[in-house]
């Protein structure tokens, strides 16, 4: 167990990288707590993977230091770092059965019979896999397979922190389900550093106490689900999480009222202050359900018009124009929908300003 | 269920019909039918049943040749197939080393199978073969394939493996590649040793294409011809004479056309019978229960 840290660490995945765009990884700059269940999200290509195996040691970073408790292990291979792995499709050592597949990481450290035994029967009782113990790993099914690789990840009980490469992607739905709750349960009785990367918003959420959205190989913002969903540093952010995302207008400032092609949208006075003086292109952001509906107009209103509504059973998605742009709101199933020109309400508190992508705050 | 009225598709089906009749079937007919008979001149024979095979099955000169043709083929196996899979180990795996070291280790592959014998005759000839010359007059070891029984073998095995460990090779480069990278991370994150990974790893995930090289070399070193017979034309005395060598010598050389028949049948049930039994065996390894 152990305290990891980042020092602003990059990589190129080739061997003369020219200008930024090069860069697997931009720069990463971050300190993980001994014991924190943490989750790197983010979509496909954007470098989480390359940010694990940094961590891990399977790969060597161009740039930056990695340290374990406070030492530095940039250069040891993952075998000297005393750290485990579980990748997204499962990895069996299909000649083994399953019970010597769960002890080989324990019997390559020289670790004794007895103890090795009741580790692999721990583990596998956690992970319901007692009753294939003796089996041949290559016959099983897809997700038995992908629990023999997270019990590989779980045997050893001293490690430093464990990774977790999308480790639910080959399971079906139902049974990710029950294997995230058990990952939780494990990581709550053995406080060991997890870092669990996912492109599933709801498996980052759920799992982890802290969450880091990546973005073009950068970590754009680490908080808890409720600072990414309320407060999004950038506008990926607010676009990747929350579904339907994050919906942003562009617009100019006059005074502490937005204008967005001649609709005004009243702002906290403080950011739009701070607005005046930011550079770059500014947006407005607001989350779907923050957004309101009205039939008849009040002060501060927009008017819109309704293109769409969806019924998803517990709410409602509705699609609106303001403006010329699309804008999505959640409504609660309750609450009717009026039909054609509607007046929308943006409460200050949950309308955000952007410049440049970033939050103004 | 009624009966299709119309059978015209059968017709489609004619031409693999001839096909398969022209290549396997006619010709082994026609070998059945000699087996059975003694020919005298064309057009006069005399059906004599299993007579000819009761004498091949009890001609010494072919239970020799058998047991030298197991010999050969167990060693070529134990040669061939670790060597081969050395040689794949550590071939490069990127850059411009890989296509280099696929055309060098494939060249002994498209020399005509005759070419090599006389190659090899050329090699080891003590006045101007270059390794003849050199294990005479260099290394001072008197070797002569003409002339001694050892030094024909070890020539022959020579150039058999020469000739042949490159296809070990490429089958097993080719399954190598195919392993997923998350397989040799996954061995480094669990601290696996170079030998545990090829032995849990690399080997198992092989086993394919082993098989497939496997019994590619045990049928083709059983019914090695041309080259053996280019390079010793089966001796010193009987020493290199294989069974297909000495095959054609009865069919061919003494026109002994049913025995000869009967021979090839019986050649070609050995083959077949072992392909089988190794093809079974191969199967099985690495699919039973562990304990």
């Amino acid at each position: 167990m152990a305290r990891i840290e980042l020092n602003e660490i990059a990589h190129s995945y080739m061997a003369k990288p020219k200008g930024e765009s090069d860069y697997a990884l931009k720069r990463i700059h971050n300190v993980w707590d001994d014991g924190s269940a943490f989750a790197l999200l983010g979509p496909s290509g954007c470098g989480k993977t390359t940010l694990l195996n940094i961590i891990s040691g399977l790969i060597t970073p161009s740039k930056g230091r990695v340290l374990y408790d406070g030492k530095d292990v940039t250069e040891l291979p993952p075998e000297k770092r005393n750290i485990a792995q579980v990748f997204q499709f499962p990895v069996l050592y299909d000649t083994m059965s399953v019970f010597n597949n769960l002890a080989f990481p324990l019997r390559n450290r020289g670790i004794h019979e007895t103890q090795v035994k009741k580790r692999v029967l721990e583990v596998a009782e956690a992970l319901d896999l007692t009753p294939f113990l003796n089996m041949r790993a290559a016959g099983l099914a897809a997700d038995a397979k992908q629990k023999i690789s997270l019990g590989r990840g779980l045997v050893r009980s001293n490690v430093a922190a464990i990774l977790f490469d999308e480790p639910l992607t080959v399971i079906d739905p139902q049974m990710k389900w029950d294997l995230r709750r058990k990952l939780k349960e494990i990581h709550e009785q053995l406080m060991q550093t997890f870092i669990y990367v996912t492109h599933d918003q709801v498996e980052a959420l759920t799992f982890a106490d802290q969450v880091g959205v990546m973005f073009e190989g950068e970590i754009v913002q680490i908080g808890s689900p409720q600072d990414l969903f309320e407060k999004p540093e950038h506008r990926f952010v607010g676009y990747f999480i929350g579904s339907p995302g994050m919906n942003f207008l562009e617009c100019t400032l006059e005074g502490n009222v937005a204008r967005v092609d001649g609709a005004g949208i009243v702002l906290d006075e403080q950011i739009a202050a701070k607005g005046h003086r930011a550079r770059g292109k500014l947006e407005l952001g607001i989350r779907p359900i923050y957004l309101e509906i009205h039939a008849e107009s009040a002060n501060g209103m927009v008017p819109a018009d309704v293109r769409a509504v969806e019924d998803l059973g517990s709410y409602k998605i509705v699609t609106l124009t303001l403006a010329g742009k699309t804008l999505k709101a959640n409504l609660p199933e309750d609450q009717p929908v009026p039909e054609g020109q509607v007046w929308l309400g943006f409460p200050p508190q949950w309308t955000k300003l952007f410049a440049d992508g970033w939050l103004i705050k | 269920m009624e009966k299709w009225p119309n059978n015209k598709a059968w017709f489609l089906v004619i031409p693999v019909f001839v096909i398969v009749a022209f290549s396997a079937f006619i010709p082994l007919m026609t070998v059945i039918n000699y087996s059975l008979q003694d020919i005298l001149a064309p057009g006069q024979s005399v059906f004599v049943g299993t007579e000819w095979y009761k004498e091949i099955l009890s001609d010494y000169r072919l239970h020799e040749a058998l047991w030298r043709q197991f010999l050969f083929s167990g060693l070529v196996l134990l040669i061939e197939m670790p060597l081969g899979i050395l040689i794949a180990l550590a071939m490069p795996k990127r850059g411009w080393g890989v296509p280099a070291s696929l055309v060098t280790i494939a060249l002994p592959l498209l020399i005509p199978w005759n070419t090599i014998g006389t190659i090899w005759i050329i090699f080891t000839r003590p006045d101007i073969g270059l390794f003849g010359f050199g294990m005479n007059n260099l290394l001072g070891i008197p070797f002569d394939h003409t002339a001694s029984s050892l030094d024909a073998w070890i020539t022959v095995m020579l150039m058999e493996v020469w000739h042949w460990t490159p296809l070990v090779a490429l089958l097993a480069y080719a399954g190598l590649r195919a392993i997923p990278e998350a397989y040799y991370q996954a061995a480094r994150i669990d601290g696996a040793s170079a030998w545990s990974t090829f032995f849990y790893i690399q080997l198992p995930k092989m086993r394919g294409v082993l098989t497939i090289a496997f019994l590619l070399r045990f049928m083709d070193s059983f019914l090695i011809y041309a080259e053996p017979f280019v390079l010793t034309g089966g001796g010193p005395g009987n020493s290199t004479t294989f069974l297909s060598i000495y095959l054609v010598k009865i069919a061919l050389l003494q026109f002994d056309l049913g025995p000869g028949a009967a021979f090839s049948l019986i050649y070609f049930v050995i083959v077949l019978s072992f392909s089988f039994i190794f093809y079974q065996a191969l199967l099985r390894v690495g699919k039973g229960e562990t304990v």
